[in-house]
């Protein structure tokens, strides 16, 4: 029970963040990736402030040594840059310019009922099925 | 002033979640691997997918939270046709799960542990998104 308290409030405080931060607003998103026209740099403060805070707290956090509610912390532990990495994230570079949506903010943003939202959302999740299938 | 305080303090508490979700659970605050994780051919099961979920109910949740508090959710009307919005989720599908992350994974928890994967696929995936805002925007 505990843990499912503490991923419902890590799920909150990230659904909040990307709210207050101008994620799930597509016009923000697109202006900041806007380079050439009217640039709005503000997810460079919500990316800025989430890094430098992030760094600092995950070094109190394995200082620790373990977490409170898990027997150890898994980490990714992959140092190669292969092909998949960089093409998979040119192509989700694509994808976020043309919507504006990056995961987090699709979800979140589902919460206000739009169908075109539904609609990405969906095709999201068939796009990490596909994936998955083919790794599998 | 405030025009770079409010998405600072987004910020904030994006990474209040990562720290929160590390300290608590030793994992990532990664939405397409959380997200992902729960999907075909092996979805995740038992207490590997109750906290996915819960953290999936706590995303929707926020922008709830942020309306009772403030009377606005933050959340901005699509953009983009639904033919975009349908071609740009199977991308950011397709694409983060072969790249293994998103802008959460990579960007608010893989930059901080000084990943080298993850400071190359943040700034592909600017990269790839300045540059389809560029062609969207200023040449079709």
């Amino acid at each position: 029970m505990a843990r499912i308290l503490a991923a419902l409030a890590a799920g909150i405080l990230f659904g909040l963040g990307l709210a207050l931060g101008g994620m799930t607003d597509p016009a923000v998103v697109l202006g900041f990736l806007d380079i050439a026209g009217a640039w709005n740099p503000s997810l460079a403060f919500v990316m800025g402030a989430g890094v430098v805070i992030t760094f600092f707290g995950y070094r109190l956090t394995m200082a620790r040594g373990r977490p409170l509610l898990a027997p150890n912390f898994q980490l990714p532990t992959r140092k190669d840059i292969d092909p998949a990495l960089v093409g998979g994230a040119a192509i989700f570079g694509v994808g976020w310019g043309l919507a504006g949506y990056c995961p987090g903010a699709a979800v979140s943003s589902a919460v206000s009922g739009s169908l075109d939202v539904f609609a990405l959302l969906a095709a999201m999740l068939v796009g990490m099925a596909i994936v998955r299938f083919a790794r599998r | 002033m405030t025009q770079f305080l409010l998405p600072a303090l987004g910020g904030a508490f994006l990474a209040l979640s990562a720290v929160l979700l590390m300290a608590s659970l030793g994992r990532i605050a990664g939405i397409s691997g959380i997200v992902g994780g729960l999907l075909p051919p092996k979805p995740a099961a038992g207490d590997e997918a109750a906290w996915r979920y819960a953290f999936i109910v706590g995303l929707l949740l926020g922008p709830v939270v942020l309306q009772l508090v403030t009377g606005a959710n933050g959340i901005g009307a699509p953009a983009a046709s639904l033919p975009a919005m349908v071609a740009s989720g199977l991308l950011v599908g397709i694409g983060t799960a072969l790249g293994s992350g998103c802008t959460s994974g990579h960007g608010i928890c893989g930059l901080p542990r000084l990943s080298v994967r993850s400071f190359v696929a943040v700034g592909t995936f600017m990269a790839t998104g300045a540059l389809t805002v560029f062609v969207t925007h200023h040449l079709l």
